[in-house]
């Protein structure tokens, strides 16, 4: 149907066809994958260690908690900002949220205007990454659709110890199934920034300028 | 540079078009003169790479085995180019599973038009509303679009394009939106506005900000957290209202058909999230084979590109997500010029890049000359290599570009994926002056067949070498020469040129070697 289609694919082949570069593709090992710590560890409490530092270094405020005391770390959390008004995904354990005082609105299809007047926003994460200070969202549904951890200013996620990985490689793998099922992802090191103005890192421009991440045991 | 052998036909596939803006633009030498007589600009630009610099060193040393991972990234792009028909076709089937609609443009022009009748499509413009155009009538008022930073739709100038079917495009980058309310070209691959200081940034919002949208902040400072929030609030509006998003992609996936955005400020995630539709324009060289890939990559390219572990914000979508984000989904997949690049066995390894700039912050020519004078929107060492393969060598911009280096081959150090640009620097040379024989030679070009015609005798070198010795004896003392006659003098304008010697070293060794003869 598409000429320029053809078109196209004709002159790959045209430029590649007995040129000597069609050799088979020669997949190597991910590099830079150490194996993930068993949970419970000092080793992987070592990486959770790390995980904390790597991402506080990018201006994200962190905090590790047992998780009886998340609820209350949350509540914190949201009154440190001052949110009134605070959207959630429709999947977030309730639980997280019973020691605040603020108006939760659960996201059931909230226009884009009515995110932009909520203050903040909660969420889960799915993947952590220790060496680069990461969180991945893959938008299930403790995690909700992309504009809801875009559009509110405040960003308070929670993640699991057992969720975070040593590195990139490794994350990549975790991730590969919810890319299969056509998941969107986001990956998240730290609030909003820029280098744009002679080469300095400023924290805070379109997205939320202030990322706050609970790590909870377990 | 080196053809790959073929039986069937000769002919070449076809360059890139070279869009308006850079078209007829002089050679790189007469570029660069302004810009080098520029205080603020060398200032600025030495301040920037220079902090980028120290920040790339600082990250690439905390990982344990950064070599092995620059053979890793290689290696990912090769087996990518080596079958790209077969990962293209890859990509293809697995976007449209994901209900993403895949258009092919063979260039520039055929790329801007695809875009500007997806965008009057989905705002509901009329539809001959081009031809109405050009009759100088309509009834449709235009519309608008937000833009993700992306060097495709720079290359194949879709800003203009659209303008001229009365859609305005909004760059909601920050160092884009500086250029494009300042009017202005990008001179960088990273950030198009490093030639611009703070003070230059404060008064472009100042003066252009209310033309196009919310004005700047009454009394707002130079100081860049005022800057960066003046810049939100301008975009702000924009965002929320979008109803079509323009991006490009850093990489393409083909086992998965996912396509990759890395960026720093969200207005990434506002253009690929908030709108209805959204259209990517994506080079054909972007596809990576496997998603495992990406596990090298996401660790090359911030660490290259911004000096940072990680970037803030990195989008991976897969087509159209049921209930989040756009559900019109379109890539529009561009060749213009990249085939012709990979069937130079050599020269295809430009077509690994990245785009992480990292090889323009360590070049000293870039450094002092700037973004602009490369006459492309891909400037220093990878421009110098990529534009002339890009576009061919025929105009005086392009041909000049592979001199455009002192061949200290930092960049080659810095490259992420290995592109060995020095190499194809003088490659690209061979190919330049291969070009320019027949007709009438250069001065350049006379000299040194003369000289080859000297040195072809001993003879013949070693007349001119005594008619040196003697000449040398109207110097008296002096060991160097500062002006030459024309055309000589084009070289001592910079230098001083040796005056010859009293002696050459053959008659020399004669003398104080050689037995006499009796």
């Amino acid at each position: 149907m598409s000429t320029a289609r053809e078109e196209i694919l004709g002159r790959i082949r045209h430029a590649l066809d007995g040129s000597g570069a069609r050799t088979a593709d020669t997949a190597a090992g991910p590099v830079g994958m150490t194996g993930a710590p068993t949970p419970g560890s000092t080793a992987h409490d070592a990486m959770v260690e790390r995980f904390v530092e790597v991402t506080a270094d990018y201006r994200a405020v962190v905090q590790r908690c047992g998780p009886e005391q998340l609820a209350a770390h949350v509540a914190a959390a949201l009154q440190a900002y001052g949110a009134g008004r605070v959207v959630i995904p429709p999947g977030l354990e309730q639980d997280w949220l019973s020691a605040s005082e603020a108006e939760f609105v659960i996201d059931d299809d909230v226009s884009t205007e009515g995110l932009d007047r909520c203050d903040a926003v909660v969420t889960a994460a799915s993947v952590g990454i220790a060496e680069t200070g990461t969180i991945v969202l893959d938008h299930t549904a403790d995690q909700g659709r992309r504009a809801l951890t875009l559009v509110p200013d405040v960003h308070v996620c929670v993640i699991r110890e057992s969720q975070v990985t040593p590195d990139v490689p490794g994350a990549i793998r975790l991730l590969r199934p919810a890319i299969e099922a056509h998941r969107a992802l986001t990956w998240i090191s730290g609030p909003s920034a820029t280098s744009d103005i002679e080469l300095n890192r400023i924290e805070g421009v379109h997205g939320p300028r202030h990322l706050h991440v609970i790590v909870v045991a377990g | 540079m080196k053809k790959a052998a073929r039986s069937t036909a000769p002919e070449r596939n076809p360059v890139g078009i070279t869009t308006p803006t850079y078209l007829g633009m002089p050679k790189f030498p007469k570029l660069a003169a302004p810009e080098l007589r520029n205080p603020v600009l060398r200032h600025n630009l030495q301040m920037a790479t220079h902090t980028i610099r120290d920040k790339r060193a600082q990250v690439v040393g905390e990982v344990d085995d950064w070599e092995a991972l620059r053979v890793d990234g290689a290696r990912s792009k090769d087996a990518a180019l080596n079958n790209l028909d077969e990962h293209l076709e890859e990509l293809e089937r697995n976007l449209q599973k994901a209900g993403a609609t895949v258009h092919w443009a063979r260039d520039a022009e055929e790329a801007c038009s695809i875009v500007v009748e997806l965008v009057q499509e989905s705002l509901g413009a009329p539809a001959k509303y081009s031809e109405e155009r050009s009759g100088g009538e309509t009834s449709w008022g235009g519309g608008e679009v937000v833009k993700v930073k992306s060097m495709a739709t720079q290359e194949i100038e879709l800003n203009e394009a659209l303008e001229a079917a009365g859609i305005s495009a909004w760059e909601t980058d920050l160092a884009e939106l500086i250029v494009q309310l300042g009017h202005d070209r990008p001179s960088h691959i990273l950030v198009p506005a490093i030639h611009r200081n703070r003070s230059q940034i404060r008064e472009i919002f100042d003066r252009e900000m209310g033309k196009v949208g919310r004005p700047a902040p009454d009394g707002m400072t130079d100081e860049p957290a005022q800057l960066a929030e003046a810049a939100r609030q301008h975009l702000r509006e924009k965002f929320l209202r979008a109803r079509v998003a323009i991006s490009g992609a850093n990489f393409a996936v083909a086992d998965t058909g996912t396509l990759v955005v890395l960026e720093s400020e969200g207005n990434g995630r506002m253009c690929l999230t908030l709108p209805e539709t959204l259209i990517s324009v994506v080079g054909i060289e972007k596809v990576v084979p496997t998603w495992d890939d990406l596990g090298t990559f996401m660790q090359l390219l911030p660490r290259s590109s911004t000096g940072e572990r990680m970037n803030p914000y990195t989008t991976m979508w897969t087509g159209a997500t049921p209930d989040d984000g756009p559900q019109d989904v379109h890539v529009v997949l561009l060749d213009n010029g990249r085939t012709r690049v990979l069937e130079d066995e050599l020269g295809r390894q430009a077509l690994r890049c990245i785009r992480c700039s990292a090889c323009l912050n360590v070049c000293p020519v870039y450094e002092r000359a700037g973004g602009h004078a490369y006459g492309s929107v891909y400037p220093g060492p990878i421009g110098a290599v990529l534009t002339p393969q890009l576009r061919g060598t025929a105009s005086p911009i392009d041909e000049s570009l592979p001199y455009a280096s002192s061949l200290c081959g930092a960049c080659f150090d810095a490259c992420p994926v290995r592109i060995d640009i020095p190499r194809m620097l003088v490659e690209l040379r061979s190919q330049v002056v291969d070009q320019h024989r027949g007709g009438v030679p250069s001065a350049e070009a006379a000299g040194m067949r003369a000289a080859s015609w000297v040195f072809g005798n001993h003879k013949r070198l070693e007349g001119v070498q005594a008619g040196a010795a003697a000449a040398s004896r109207l110097f008296g003392k002096r060991t160097s020469i500062s002006q030459l006659p024309w055309p000589a003098s084009a070289w001592t304008q910079a230098r001083n040129a040796p005056t010859p010697p009293k002696e050459s070293f053959r008659s020399w060794w004669r003398r104080t070697h050689e037995e006499p003869r009796s």
